[in-house]
């Protein structure tokens, strides 16, 4: 199993771990992600605009690229993710921005969202199977209670992401059974951290990242997982939590796999 | 009920942001679910009445429309389909498309940064409050 | 050569604003027969009639066409005018220039245009008309309604009060439906069983109806006045003739763990159970997904204890045949299983309920023994939170929720909130509401008493997120008016989910032919004229199959699907539809084609002498139609392959006439 992967920025900076676990496991799995070449940021929020034409740009290369390559395109950062799929949409259903964006980029086969996006998660839950990953795993995170924390970007809009039901999701926990560790559901884990105005309002990027480590640690978890590098940080650095650890989802799964 | 003045712009933002604002039944689900309420002035189903009455100038001059988080929780509970966040973001274009109206300024960023800070944070930054 | 009349009408302006209606009278005056051409304000008043009349004598009309509404409206109004003045009403043909011209087409030109397309068209049809009798065929004088909730429970007393014979199919164990499981009644507050169970136990008294409980509707054959009904009596493994009620078996099954449907899942019940204590028929039931003996053969209690013997594990499912006159769909509802809206807790959060669910903790007959406690750890709740409008009233693109407004919720939901208030003055409760619709006979002042004389909070707005922690509901909420959003540390929270026709509904509407609309609840034949009955002859529809609509509403609607069905039944004879399919012997082939596609059965193949050359005779099988039992569908006509069949009034000769008219230029 082969597939493009577009790592984005963060991954290749503050966001290493996330990265690099991911590819160690996916060997482990037997999938390889091969990385797109000469890919471009996506700009980390989706471009919300109808007439916002020049901002969707990156994300259809990426996705053409992949296209050209006869792959499906792997996404593991959640706002790369959302960007990236929302984009697709876009071009898949909105008849205006397909020609305008068409018409800027000029490809040989004009794209109309053919290429299909997929998180990390779900490949894991759709191509290998959590029935599979089980039995790949090596060191079973017995006893660990872990809190998986969606965010909004993963999730939301349902519609476009149709990755799981937006309001309950399962397959976080499911990846946390799959481990061998015990999944803590909690009320706030699809609510939004304020990751967006870290910079702009830090004191309401702190609150909202209390009310979601309150809300896990009400609830007995003893460690949070995320996809999102803003997530982390904010949780982190915000969170007013340091009894709990906030790690991407990769490295548990590369502990689990044994190939940390 | 726009007046005269300004019922182009409030062509331009219905537009922009393909939001039918006479599908809002006034049910204030989008209100009650937006997690950054205490730091708006006008909160989610205001902005969709106000376009809506084309008060455009109340809403481009509020702090609210540098506030909402875009986390698509008014957008995804909305029952009539509303998507109150696209019409901020809408609200919010209207005013960083006119020149030397960047909310946020290249030269403040270092004062802003730590060595943790992800890359995410700027790019999104930028491209939700800056043309 | 015929001699038609035509007459347009305005229709006020409804036909008049879009078509010019004098060009349309000019240009078909010039048709070939035609020889008296009009226009009128409104040709269904009566004396748009006396004009029609008036042309027929004087001008020895033979044909008539009218421009004007569908004919479904009134076709039957102009031939039974025509019919006065000795026309034989098959020769009056009506042209829809309003639902299918006017309403749809802005363009007066192109309207105007299509308008004399379709009275030409009709014009030609007209010319090939021939007069036409119709037969009659007899009426089986015995109802039968699908569901014994209180709708249909209503129609069955009141068919069976006229004198003639009604049979009750209930799929559950007992009849009472919803209304069974519902503490008190807005906006007396009486007990709701306390006026139900009468009504059960006069059904089961009355020796007009018959009940099938635990049964299904399996087929259905026939038409109006000669229906023919399979009926599936599922095994329930107890012999109703032999049961007692008693509820021994009840008491000893050692399967203790079956989720309690009839109290929304909130307790247990036995593998062998009566549902509730006034069950009709009082009569247990082995539930073979969890019984011991039925999984592994090993047990066998309820057997021994059995002192009536009434226990059968081998019994098996029987089927039934009836026949019927007429047929009453009456199935009833289910409230909106809201667990896609776990942003209001109710997938995760035991203490988020729906208002069905809370019905059941406030009842002395449910699990709580009507002590209102929280399901998670069984406490009293303090501070209670009901959100209205949980999936109704949602835009038609939204796949979650119904697009319609539930009706009942505002009223039972006051109900609640005013009846927690009652019994626990400690309480605090809030309702968040969008708008509160009450009308309804003393349905407003209830609300009002709710809050003036119960002190209950009425909130405008929504809530937007429950979260649970430590033991409380953190309800995040919005008050439109204040402007403010709140937080409210809530014990329970109670969520008025939409209603949603029962998922049965369906499949008993295709079996009955009968239309439904895109919310699956069945159509009725006219909106406001004919709301009781289905555009299907001989189909009724009583209770919220129809639509949202609380008690007092159903029992009047029941009651007049019953008054419409005594109509039925107390003819002894139905004029039949004279529109029926002929075989025309002489071209028929013997194929059966027209016999697979019939849905009536009305196709019958026997073998004919026939004359062939040099005075020998032919045997040939050849088909013939029952006329009294076609419909008139068409479906053989379309099917036979050699043309022999056709359908009287709508013959190939006539719509080839009619399309030939329509695109001549």
């Amino acid at each position: 199993m082969k597939f493009s992967y577009y790592p984005g920025c963060t991954l290749r900076t503050k966001a290493k771990d996330l990265d690099a676990y991911a590819r160690a496991s996916a060997e482990a799995l037997g999938f390889t992600l091969e990385e797109l070449p000469e890919w471009q940021c996506c700009g980390a929020v989706y471009p919300m605009a109808k007439d916002e034409i020049a901002t969707k740009l990156s994300a259809v290369r990426a996705l053409m690229n992949a296209r050209d390559l006869g792959n499906d395109l792997v996404t593991l950062c959640s706002a790369c993710h959302n960007v990236i799929k929302q984009v697709n949409n876009d071009m898949k259903t909105d008849e205006d921005i397909a020609l305008r964006v068409n018409n800027y980029i000029k490809p040989e086969v004009p794209y109309a969202g053919e290429t299909a996006v997929l998180h990390f998660l779900e490949v894991l839950r759709d191509r290998v199977g959590f029935d599979e990953l089980k039995k790949k795993v090596v060191n079973p995170l017995k006893g660990r209670k872990i809190a998986a924390y969606y965010g909004c970007l993963l999730l939301r809009p349902s519609k476009v992401m149709s990755m799981d039901d937006p309001e309950n999701p399962t397959i976080l926990e499911d990846f946390i059974r799959a481990i061998g560790a015990e999944p803590v559901i909690y009320g706030m884990r699809n609510e939004c951290c304020g990751g967006y105005v870290t910079l702009e309002n830090p004191g309401e990027a702190k609150k909202r990242s209390t009310s979601v480590l309150d809300s896990a640690a009400a609830k007995g978890a003893d460690t949070v997982v995320t996809a999102c590098p803003l997530c982390l940080y904010n949780l982190k650095k915000n969170g007013g939590h340091d009894d709990l650890p906030v790690v991407y989802f990769t490295e548990l799964l590369a502990e689990a796999l044994g190939v940390k | 009920m726009s007046t005269h003045k300004n019922e182009a712009v409030v062509e331009q933002i219905l537009r922009s942001s393909g939001v039918d604002v006479r599908k809002c039944m006034r049910c204030g689900k989008c209100t009650a679910t937006c997690p950054a309420f205490d730091e708006m002035e006008y909160h989610p189903h205001q902005f969709v009445y106000m376009v809506e009455k084309g008060q455009i100038d109340k809403l481009t001059a509020s702090p609210s429309i540098w506030r909402c988080l875009s986390c698509f929780a008014c957008m995804e509970r909305c029952p009539r389909q509303v998507e109150p966040a696209k019409l901020i973001e809408a609200v919010r274009l209207s005013v960083i498309r006119q020149q030397g109206k960047n909310h946020l300024k290249p030269e403040a960023i270092p004062t802003l940064l730590d060595e943790d800070l992800p890359q995410q944070a700027i790019t999104s930054a930028f491209r939700k409050y800056s043309k | 050569m015929q001699r038609i009349g035509v007459f347009i009408c305005h229709c006020g302006t409804n036909i008049a604003a879009t078509v010019d209606v004098k060009a349309v009278a000019e240009a078909l005056s010039h048709e070939p027969g035609v020889v008296f051409s009009t226009d009128y304000q409104y040709m269904c008043s009566e004396s748009g009639q006396m004009i029609m009349r008036e042309a027929i004598r004087e001008h020895k009309l033979s044909g008539v066409v009218v421009c004007s509404c569908s004919p479904r409206m009134h076709e039957a109004t102009f031939r039974k005018a025509a019919e006065k003045e000795g026309l034989n009403p098959y020769m009056v043909e009506i042209a829809n220039i309003r639902e299918q011209v006017s309403w749809i087409h802005k363009d007066m030109k192109e309207a105007t245009e299509k308008a004399i397309i379709l009275g030409r068209a009709a014009i030609a049809k007209v010319h090939l008309n021939k007069p036409l009798k119709a037969g009659e065929s007899p009426v089986t004088k015995r109802a039968l309604v699908i569901g014994g909730g209180i709708a249909g429970i209503q129609t069955a007393l009141d068919i069976a009060e006229a004198g003639f014979e009604v049979d009750i199919v209930e799929k559950e164990p007992t009849i009472g439906g919803k209304m069974a499981q519902i503490d008190k009644t807005f906006p007396t507050l009486d007990c709701a069983a306390c006026i139900l169970t009468p009504k059960m136990v006069d059904v089961a008294q009355n020796e007009k109806i018959k009940i099938f409980s635990y049964s299904e509707v399996e087929s259905v054959k026939g038409f109006v006045g000669n229906f023919k009904v399979a009926i599936r009596k599922k095994a329930r493994y107890v012999d109703e003739d032999k049961c007692t009620g008693c509820g021994l078996c009840t008491e000893k099954c050692p399967q203790k763990k079956v989720p309690n449907a009839f109290n929304m899942n909130l307790d247990t019940r036995r593998a062998v159970y009566i549902p509730f204590a006034q069950a009709v028929p009082k009569v247990a039931t082995i539930d073979a997904d969890y019984c011991t003996m039925m999984k592994t053969g090993k047990c066998g209690i309820c057997s021994k204890v059995c002192t009536a013997g009434a226990i059968d594990y081998k019994q098996t499912d029987v089927i039934v045949e009836r026949e019927y006159g007429a047929i009453v769909a009456a199935t009833g509802f289910n409230p909106l299983k809201p667990d896609k809206y776990n942003e209001l807790g109710y997938a995760t959060c035991q203490d988020v309920v729906t208002s069905l669910e809370f019905e059941r903790l406030m009842n002395a007959a449910g699990p709580t023994a009507g002590t209102l406690l929280r399901p998670s750890d069984r406490t009293h709740p303090h501070t209670l939170v009901f959100v209205q409008c949980v999936g109704s009233r949602c835009d038609v693109e939204n796949e979650k929720g119904k697009s319609y407004c539930s009706k009942i919720c505002c009223m039972y939901t006051a109900k609640h909130a005013m009846l927690v208030r009652e019994k626990y003055p400690d309480t605090e409760v809030y309702v968040f509401y969008i708008d509160v619709r009450t009308p309804g006979k003393n349905f407003d002042e209830f609300y009002r008493r709710a809050v003036e004389q119960y002190g209950v909070h009425y909130i405008k707005g929504q809530v937007g997120k429950v979260v649970e922690e430590n033991g409380k509901l953190k309800v995040q909420a919005s008050d439109l008016l204040s402007g403010e959003q709140l937080h409210i540390d809530a014990d329970m929270v109670v969520l008025a989910t939409a209603v949603e026709p029962d998922k049965s509904a369906r499949s008993i509407a295709t079996m009955l032919t009968a239309s439904m609309d895109t919310n699956d609840f069945f159509t009725e034949a006219h909106a406001k004229l004919r709301p009781v009955e289905s555009p299907t002859a001989g189909i009724f529809l009583s209770g919220v199959c129809q639509g949202p609509k609380d008690i007092p509403e159903t029992v009047s609607q029941a009651s007049a699907a019953a008054a419409k069905v005594i109509g039925l039944l107390a003819k002894d004879k139905l004029t039949c539809n004279p529109c029926v399919a002929n075989s025309d012997e002489m071209l028929c082939n013997g194929c059966s084609s027209c016999e697979k596609v019939c849905p009536y059965g009305a196709i019958t193949y026997s073998d004919k002498e026939f004359r062939g050359p040099n005075r020998t005779t032919l045997i040939r099988r050849v088909a013939s139609v029952n006329e009294a039992v076609c419909q008139g569908c068409g479906a053989c006509t379309v099917a036979c392959p050699s043309g022999a069949m056709d359908l009287k009034g709508f013959s190939n000769r006539q719509i080839m006439a009619e399309v030939d008219a329509i695109c001549k230029m």
